[in-house]
């Protein structure tokens, strides 16, 4: 059984927000809601990297382990989704998730947030395939086409890649190979010494 | 004979001598040698001559800094802007705090209320009912005015309400979940949780009412030492003196209301108010904080509702009525109502005397005492 993932290669991110601007546009994200976002380390300092974070659908998913009412549940294709309808709002899987992928409409006075919304692969929710209410609560189900998530597609320079682990590693190991196999041997210091 | 003693005490002094100084040696030495690397290789003089070509064996990845600063909570950039966005690749805090909260909090939490349960049932089992020595004298004298006993039992109700909805989010999925079902759990959850974020702040305003109403009866007095000596009159014959309050129930005030009671209120508010800029990872322990104190508060107050209910004939009236009998008053504060003697307060017959509509000479006024 295929067990999705996310991968983004540091090497070759180029911080041009396709991804997030897709993912708005095919699921209709509200304002405030963010699926996937670019975060960039060392910011305008030589060296410095953009990786592309969403949910990375967790093997053993800490948001899953404390929520209270226990709305999570991993899809056969190992995609961590959650039933909107069970959800609270109470913000744990938030507190938990190491990517801070949960988020919320609202922030308000009271702990009001709304129903926690996340990246779901393109995957849909707990609602039949395609049906009006999966739309507008989960957005697109891609994945019952037989589409791979809209961010990983429409990636200008495949940093981004989606789809089942074991073939992403294949991908990113030759990827490797090429560029000079050990990670001692590539970047600017393989190329220009150690003086950067 | 006296050289050749001379000369053994000699030789031990020069032994003695000796060994000292080679101690010192050893010290010095032990001291001085790892650092003699230093005289070989100065530390700004490692840099390898200029031009030298890459060599892999000494180069490190350059995409390590940047991991390890990754790994350890470090901050980038995003542009992605909500109430929600983290600028953070990887947060610690998660993890952590799920392992926190799923395993020493719950495990904690309910040993501590379920063995002070325990210890309330073991009580009554062993020591059973205090009963009044004289039975009722069926006179009575104020205890607690009518804004006393209203603030109190907000605060009071409040609190098993706030118990309930709080450990309902953190045990519900283990109990009440295989009861009612993930849809049924789901809806009082949900319900729980509005109750719990909006009673919350009402029961911290009335807590602090209550805290300054009460401060003054609760300053701490030569009395309550002696009171906790007799074990508040377990040990030993009598009954401790006491004044309003006793050592106890100082102790309930200042541990259990006070302190507690401030833990739960002010992680309370930064976990019900998000929209005041704290981080998860702020959020996050004051959860943990919120959770255990509130449950040792819970185990705590188990034992107070238990000595002013079941455990204590006489005393519940205190604060459901205002007025208790003159003799639980004497057994249990004997201190106190000789200054109300004092003060000119008259004790007057029981049922419903000082309330509302003053009834007309009530029967004795002796309730049979059960
Ligand atoms: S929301 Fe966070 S914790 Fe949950 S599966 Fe996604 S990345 Fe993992
Ligand atoms: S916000 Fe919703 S999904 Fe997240 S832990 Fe709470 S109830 Fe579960």
């Amino acid at each position: 059984m295929a067990r999705m993932k996310f991968l983004c290669d540091a090497e070759r991110c180029i911080e041009c927000q396709a991804c997030v601007t897709a993912c708005k546009n095919e699921h209709e994200v509200p304002w405030g809601v963010n699926r996937r976002r670019v975060i960039v380390m060392d910011d305008g300092v030589p060296g410095e990297k953009a990786v592309s974070v969403a949910c990375m659908h967790c093997t053993d998913a800490p948001c899953a382990a404390v929520c209270p009412v226990d709305c999570f549940y991993t899809t056969d294709d190992g995609v961590v989704l959650h039933d909107k309808d069970l959800c609270i709002g109470c913000g744990y899987c938030f507190y938990a998730c190491p990517f801070g992928a949960p988020q919320f409409p609202q922030q308000t006075a009271f702990g009001v947030r709304g129903k926690m919304d996340k990246c779901t692969f393109c995957a849909g929710g707990p609602e039949p395939a395609h049906s009006e209410a999966e739309q507008v609560k989960y957005g697109t189900n891609r994945l019952a086409e037989g589409k791979l998530p809209l961010c990983a597609e429409m990636c200008a320079t495949k940093a981004l890649i989606a789809g089942d682990g074991n073939v992403l590693s294949d991908i990113y190991r030759k990827r490797l190979i090429k560029r000079g196999g050990r990670p001692q041997t590539w970047g600017w210091q393989a190329a220009y010494g150690q003086e950067a | 004979m006296s050289t050749s003693t001379r000369t053994a005490r000699e030789r031990l002094a020069r032994r003695k001598k000796s060994m000292a100084w080679t101690f010192c040696l050893v010290l010095v030495l032990s001291m001085a040698l790892p650092l003699g690397a230093y005289l070989v290789t100065t530390p700004g003089a490692v840099a390898q001559p200029a031009g030298e070509r890459f060599s892999e064996e000494h180069a490190t990845n350059p995409r390590s800094d940047t991991w390890r600063h990754a790994r350890a909570d470090g901050e980038g950039f995003t542009t992605a802007s909500g109430p929600y966005v983290t600028n953070q690749l990887i947060s610690n805090i998660g993890e952590n705090w799920r392992q926190m909260r799923n395993g020493p909090v719950k495990a904690v939490g309910s040993w501590v209320m379920g063995l002070s349960l325990a210890a309330v049932a073991l009580f009554f089992l062993v020591r059973g009912r205090i009963r009044l020595d004289g039975g009722r004298s069926g006179m009575t004298v104020p205890r607690w005015t009518v804004f006393e006993r209203s603030v109190h039992w907000f605060v009071a109700i409040s609190f098993i309400i706030l118990s309930i909805t709080g450990l309902s989010l953190l045990f519900g999925r283990h109990v009440l979940i295989p009861l009612m079902g993930n849809a049924g759990f789901a809806g009082y959850a949900q319900a729980a949780m509005y109750v719990h974020n909006f009673l919350g702040p009402a029961f911290g305003v009335a807590l602090l009412v209550m805290i300054l109403m009460w401060i003054r009866n609760n300053i701490p007095t030569g009395t309550d030492l002696k009171w906790f000596a007799t074990g508040g009159g377990l040990i030993g014959k009598g009954h401790p003196s006491a004044g309003k309050l006793n050592g106890g129930e100082k102790v309930w005030y200042w541990l259990g209301v006070v302190i507690m009671g401030s833990i739960v209120v002010v992680t309370g508010f930064i976990l019900d108010f998000p929209n005041w800029g704290q981080s998860r990872e702020i959020m996050a322990w004051s959860q943990v904080l919120h959770a255990v104190v509130a449950m040792f508060w819970i185990a705590f107050a188990f034992g107070h509702i238990y000595i002013g209910t079941l455990g204590t004939e006489g005393a519940f009236e205190g604060m459901a009525k205002g007025r208790v009998d003159t003799n639980w008053a004497k057994q249990h504060h004997d201190l106190w109502y000789d200054e109300l003697i004092q003060q000119g307060v008259k004790p007057e017959p029981a049922e419903e005397a000082g309330a509302t509509a003053p009834s007309p000479e009530p029967a004795a006024g002796q309730k049979p005492t059960s």
